[in-house]
């Protein structure tokens, strides 16, 4: 049942700050308890306005308070002083596989992608490992929550937004299903190599028909289920048909309540994927997307918001200009289409802010460059009234630096999840502490 | 008469030759932040190109006349990035997987100039490039030093007079521990560590006998005797030239057991490992490291992608600098060979090296461990002019590259890249129609055939 629900983060946070204090360990996973906190003297970045000098934070509950230059810290707060630091919201990363994935090369350990073309009903959050060494490693770079996404086949199943925090898998949902993922087909064709009448040509062509026969075929069967279910629940009387996990999936697809994220790159699946989103009257959010500059006209019409990334990698036709990944967030902005980056990565996650600043260093304003991570994300996936900026009633998901997150060489010092403090540990930085204290009398004599 | 005529002619020849030196180009950047790694930043800075070499560093250096002048106001110059571990510009597989020793082969034998890779790095401020054999086997074949010289014949890619190089592989990839063999197929000796160490010792111990034969044949030659030459071995040439230093071992390997393995095995045959690659443990041994004198070409980020890089951290870097390892970061990626400055400034955040510490990672480092220093690394004065303009602090997430110099010619400029963005796209678009043209008539022949 948990799959279905959005579910209500203020109560069970408010719930969770009732409990006594929980166990310790070296990496608690939180949420546990929620003190009210003040961070003082600091740049606060509210992302959704402009930032404050020497302004002040105040959260508690897990849910932020106030924020602002001349705000009264409650007393009993804990307060932290923040002169000379910054205060941002926690990062989000809009497409990742973090919490499905432990070691590339080891199949035990990875539960990104399910086996066949059409699994609507695989469902991320049932696969997120809360104990994954990724989460703290990911964390303590300032991603606090992240969209993690089903890969393989055609209908990879349903994403999932997830708080970096939590001892269950359940506790770390924020919205489930987050969207349903659709890894559009591929007309792969090669004019320049083969004659048009070349057998392999013939033959990938007849394949890719196949492909979005069968993708049809699922979507009209799913409006037909959904019709059927809906006529059931009205009137009983109408014989009842045996369940089918696959189709019911798709229901609250196909009636437009929980998006598709189609994920495309080249031009012709851009626009194949948008005109299936048509045909279905899908709510579509696009990803991936190389091409995205030759389809803006039909984004900006249609109101399309966009999943960009990863943008550190290499465009996919040798004539493409080098830079093509890095303008394409500059080309959406100018076109005031809404758009959010995502590294499609686990272990490295953590370099989303990067992901970020090189759209900068190719044109995108600073400032949108890190609404693309924060604000952007979360509205793209309807958390907008939970989570994206600093403000007053949205959940303490909070980082404090030394600087500009999106600059490498900023130091995230402090990750505050739901309003907890998260340690600074990591799989990476106990190995550090553990090899930086190795005696040297180790050193074997010759 | 004959003598006057060959004077005239030679002085000619020699007029000619001055006026050529006299006409080399010649480049002043100015006003620039300059990076020159070895000898500090230099702020308004100069940095004076004369024909492949830089001529000149310093705060005020006047245009000679004829001088090409860039006015890099707010820019930042530092030497063109040398990636230590790269797979660009190779045609086809990079692993000549037939046997577990394949030393013989040459990577510089299946190389092309058509990469399209080349020229994205240079955008990266990249210019230079180890060009390494894949790990399948554990020993692999003969690497080549490169420069991205997009435009030119492979033949110029070539850097001459650089160090050959080979390259190792250790751990699981030799092994075979993440792929198999085609259905019906055997699987391949070694599959353990064990076996791999097997096959590299093994190797020396024959380039050992080897080497004997030939001493033992030299002498009986020297002694009058009559000899008959051992039979030539190009896979023995190849290790003996090792143990005789004229062959420089970059080894990949992760885990700190098969790294100490390595090195134990290289100090028993008398060599030294020049650079250690991927080295991702090599901080749980840097002291052992150090010890060796070999030098470490690493990544940052890559983790968790098998089971033998599930302790890598990004504070390797730091560590093993902190011992005293020379240590650079790589690419082993046509993708982050784009972006190696992002890599050197994590290794600030991770660990906390100092800016020119960091700088060093991706210029000067990787130079020593190819042992290309005297001409290549930094900013100075008779050095390789491999250079490149920011528009910020190459150590920014912000900054991009607005021009690449390699040996004093420009290879990648973005204004220029920009400016000749829509003549390609005519270009193709006039491409494909007379290819369509061309297939359409070809179908029209064969109905009248």
């Amino acid at each position: 049942m948990r799959r279905a629900v959005r579910r209500s983060g203020l109560f069970a946070l408010v719930l969770l700050g009732a409990l006594p204090l929980v166990a310790q360990s070296t990496i608690p996973n939180g949420p546990g308890v929620k003190p009210v906190i003040a961070i003082r003297n600091a740049t606060i970045v509210p992302v959704s306005s402009a930032p404050i000098a020497n302004g002040t934070i105040v959260f508690a509950n897990g849910v932020i308070t106030a924020v602002g230059r001349d705000v009264e810290v409650p007393t009993g707060a804990k307060v932290i002083d923040g002169t000379g630091l910054s205060v941002y919201p926690g990062l989000m990363d809009a497409g990742s596989s973090v919490g499905l994935v432990e070691v590339d090369s080891v199949p035990g350990t990875v539960d990104t992608a399910e086996l066949g073309d059409f699994n609507p009903n695989a469902s991320a959050i049932v696969a997120v490992n809360p104990h994954s060494e990724v989460i703290p490693v990911t964390r303590v770079n300032g991603v606090t929550h992240v969209v993690t996404v089903p890969g393989g086949g055609i209908v990879s199943g349903q994403s999932a937004v997830i708080q970096l925090a939590g001892w269950t898998n359940d506790e770390m949902a924020l919205v489930t299903p987050a969207a349903m993922n659709i890894r559009f087909p591929r007309l792969r064709s090669r004019p320049l190599v083969d004659a048009p009448d070349d057998e392999a040509e013939k033959e990938r062509k007849k394949g890719y028909t196949r492909s979005i026969d069968g993708l049809r075929l699922l979507f009209r069967n799913a409006q037909a289920y959904a019709k059927a279910a809906d006529a059931r629940e009205k009137e009983k009387s109408i014989r009842r048909f045996d369940r089918d996990l696959t189709l019911e999936a798709l229901v609250p697809v196909v009636e437009g309540r929980v998006p598709v994220v189609m994920h495309a790159e080249l031009e012709r699946d851009i626009r194949a994927a948008l005109a299936f989103a048509d045909e279905f009257k899908l709510k579509v959010i696009l990803a991936g997307a190389q091409d995205v500059a030759r389809v803006v006209s039909d984004l900006k019409s249609r109101s399309i918001p966009v999943i960009l990334g990863p943008i550190l990698s290499l465009p996919q036709r040798e004539d493409d200009p080098y830079d093509l990944l890095f303008a394409n967030a500059k080309v959406l902005h100018d076109n005031g289409i809404r758009f959010a980056i995502q590294t499609s990565d686990a272990h490295n996650s953590r370099n989303l802010p990067y992901h970020a600043g090189s759209c900068a260093a190719f044109g995108l304003p600073k400032e949108e460059a890190l609404k693309s991570i924060t604000l952007y994300p979360a509205e793209i996936f309807g958390l907008a009234d939970r989570l994206g900026s600093l403000e007053p009633g949205k959940l303490a998901n909070v980082i404090v630096t030394d600087g500009d997150p999106l600059e490498i060489r900023t130091n995230v010092l402090r990750v505050f999840i739901g309003g907890e403090e998260m340690p600074m540990d990591s799989r990476h930085t106990l190995l550090y502490e553990k090899f930086r204290n190795r005696p040297a009398g180790t050193l074997r004599v010759e | 008469m004959r003598t006057t005529a060959r004077n005239a002619c030679l002085a000619a020849v020699l007029a000619a030759t001055t006026s050529l030196v006299a006409q080399e180009p010649t480049t002043l950047i100015r006003n620039a932040t300059v990076l020159t790694i070895t000898r500090g930043t230099v702020e308004n800075g100069s940095v004076l190109i004369r024909g492949s070499k830089i001529a000149a560093v310093g705060k005020d250096l006047a245009a000679p006349a004829g001088a090409r002048v860039i006015d890099a106001t707010g820019r930042y110059v530092m030497p063109g990035i040398i990636d230590s571990h790269s797979h660009t510009a190779v045609d086809g597989s990079v692993n000549e997987i037939s046997l577990p020793n394949t030393g013989m082969v040459r990577i510089a034998d299946a190389m092309t100039a058509t990469d399209i890779s080349a020229y994205r790095q240079l955008a990266g401020g990249t210019t230079m490039a180890l060009i390494l054999h894949g790990s399948a086997n554990a020993i692999g074949g003969q690497s080549q030093i490169a420069k991205w010289k997009w435009g030119r014949p492979v033949s110029e890619w070539i850097v001459a007079g650089a160090p050959r190089t080979i390259k190792f592989a250790l751990g699981e990839n030799p092994k075979s521990a993440n792929f198999r063999p085609p259905e019906g197929q055997p699987r391949q000796y070694p599959s353990t560590r064990m076996g791999v160490e097997e096959v590299v010792r093994k190797s020396f111990v024959d380039a050992r006998d080897y080497l004997a034969s030939w001493d033992e044949y030299e002498a009986k030659r020297k002694r009058g005797e009559a000899a008959i030459p051992p039979r030539r071995d190009l896979l023995m040439e190849t290790m003996a030239d090792i143990l005789r230093g004229n062959i420089d071992v970059h080894a990949h390997g992760y885990r700190a057991d098969e790294l100490l393995m390595l090195i134990d095995l290289a100090d028993e045959m008398g060599f030294t490992i020049r650079e250690l690659q991927h080295v991702l443990e090599g901080y749980k041994i840097a002291p052992e490291i150090a010890k060796h004198g070999a030098g470490a070409g690493t990544f940052i980020d890559w983790w968790g992608y098998k089971a033998e890089a599930y302790d890598a951290i990004p504070y390797n870097v730091a560590l093993m600098v902190r011992n005293g390892v020379l240590t650079s970061v790589n690419s082993d990626s046509d993708e982050l060979a784009r972006h190696l400055n992002h890599d050197a400034a994590k290794a600030m955040k991770y660990g906390g090296l100092t800016e020119e510490e960091a700088l060093r990672l991706i210029t000067i480092n990787p130079a020593r461990q190819l042992r290309l220093d005297a001409r290549l690394g930094s900013l100075e004065a008779g050095k390789d002019a491999d250079l490149a303009i920011w528009n910020g602090h190459p150590l920014s997430t912000y900054s991009r590259v607005e021009t690449t110099f390699i040996e004093g010619e420009v290879y990648f400029d973005r204004s220029e890249d920009l400016a000749r963005r829509e003549q390609m796209r005519k270009e193709k678009e006039q491409l494909l129609e007379k290819e369509a043209e061309a297939q359409k008539k070809e179908k029209e022949e064969k109905k009248d055939a």
